[in-house]
């Protein structure tokens, strides 16, 4: 109790805080780039959509649930390369929901670096988790 | 509506619900929901699927600010999503079974939830708790840098604090909302993380949070592009435009508008839940 005690009081608890902070700021840069390009290409979707679908009526009332299409990443792609503005959007939607993922997978490298297994374990576990969520929960390749 | 009307006027509204959300620090993805749902008729779940997309959108948006800051506990982000992550895939799938009436009930309660919790003072940070050898084990102690000089801070019942964040994430997959309430609960009250670090430490767990129960939404065609679209691209530019500004604002009355906003949605969620038809 008593070393605990005098350690907290020089500050010298176990996470670095200027490793951490390194990685912390290479972090946040790859999340803003990454949602800034995913919104530009929803945005470039949204172009192509709008301008497809002008005289159309927006109705969302009844639930029917995506086509294939937009379901499913092989979809996206097909529908991507046919220029679909929807298929524009759903691949924007996609790298945005991606994002957070590399997030994930860079903090194994960062916690593998400072040698932390605990922590490579966790992160493992979310990344599991997180790969399973989006390759599969249902999507059909 | 047409198409580019409706649009226009969802972009609009999305834009100022993330303005709102990140000035008042309450999210605007809790909002979003019932004003799609209520105002423009959309199916709940269309309006959940696009609401999940514009809290990642948010979160990872917001991260680069807040990490000037540089006083988020990256472990204890990390540790937590374990917790959250594994609700928020279980929420997910609950969404997709449960019947509509259900998560709007369910909706309505959490909504008033947010809108007590916003009304109450923060309780002040701890002082020199004594460590916790399971969140000492975990290494989820750390220090900041504030105007007092440097603070270090000992985590508090870790047990506790995981289980009411895997509830955190499951409400979030569940209903596509940061569930910032009850996070503020798990965080803040449970585990006594200083104010400052839990805040910024949630923010970047909400977007992972929001990533593992959005594969799921895609592949059950919850996530429609023509909906996603606006609100994806309002909400980020409102709260953008909100954390540039946030410094010069008057946030107070603000916020006492936004949790009148958050009440009335809620109770009418109830109401659409319990009596009305969706």
């Amino acid at each position: 109790m008593p070393a605990e005690k005098s350690a907290s009081q020089s500050h010298e608890f176990k996470p670095q805080p200027w490793r951490d902070r390194r990685m912390e700021v290479i972090l946040g840069n790859l999340l803003r780039t990454g949602v800034m390009f995913s919104a530009a290409v929803v945005l470039w979707g949204a172009c192509i959509y709008l301008y497809r679908h002008w005289h159309e009526t927006a109705d969302y009332k009844i639930f029917r649930g995506e086509p294939s299409d937009y379901r499913s990443i092989p979809g996206v792609i097909q529908s991507v390369l046919g220029g679909h503005g929807r298929g524009w959007i759903q691949l924007g939607l996609l790298l945005l929901i991606a994002t957070p993922i590399v997030r994930v997978a860079f903090s194994i490298v960062g916690f593998s670096i400072e040698r932390d297994r605990l922590y490579v374990g966790f992160t493992c576990v979310v990344l599991a988790i997180l790969l399973y969520s989006l390759l599969g929960s249902g999507f059909t390749f | 509506m047409t198409i580019p009307i409706f649009t226009l006027v969802v972009a609009v509204v999305s834009f100022a619900a993330g303005l709102l959300g990140s000035l008042t620090g309450l999210g605007g993805g809790v909002v979003l929901v019932p004003l799609l749902t209520i105002f423009f008729h959309v199916d709940i779940r269309y309006a959940i699927g696009a609401s999940l997309v514009s809290v990642i959108a948010t979160s990872s948006g917001a991260a680069a600010a807040y990490v000037k800051e540089g006083i988020s506990n990256i472990r204890i982000g990390m540790f937590l999503e374990m917790a959250t992550t594994s609700g928020a895939l279980l929420g997910a799938f609950l969404a997709t079974w449960m019947p509509v009436r259900v998560i709007a009930i369910i909706f309505g309660a959490v909504l008033l939830y947010s809108a007590y919790i916003s009304r109450r003072p923060r309780s002040e940070a701890q002082r020199s708790l004594p460590p916790d050898p399971l969140a000492t084990r975990l290494r989820l102690n750390g220090g900041f840098h504030d105007l007092e000089g440097h603070r270090t801070y000992n985590v508090q019942n870790v047990p506790t604090g995981f289980s009411l964040m895997f509830g955190a994430g499951t409400l979030s997959g569940l209903l596509g909302i940061g569930s910032g309430a009850v996070k503020v609960l798990a965080m803040d009250q449970a585990m006594r993380i200083p104010f400052k670090v839990s805040t910024t430490t949630s923010n970047f767990m909400i977007g992972v949070t929001a990533a593992a129960s959005a594969g799921v939404y895609l592949s059950r065609g919850y996530v429609d592009p023509g909906l996603s679209m606006p609100v994806m691209l309002g909400v980020l530019a409102g709260s953008l435009l909100g954390t540039r500004i946030l410094v010069k604002a008057e946030t107070a009355s603000l916020r006492l508008v936004f949790s009148i906003v958050i009440l009335v949605l809620g109770l009418q969620m109830l109401y659409k839940g319990i009596w009305g038809n969706l």
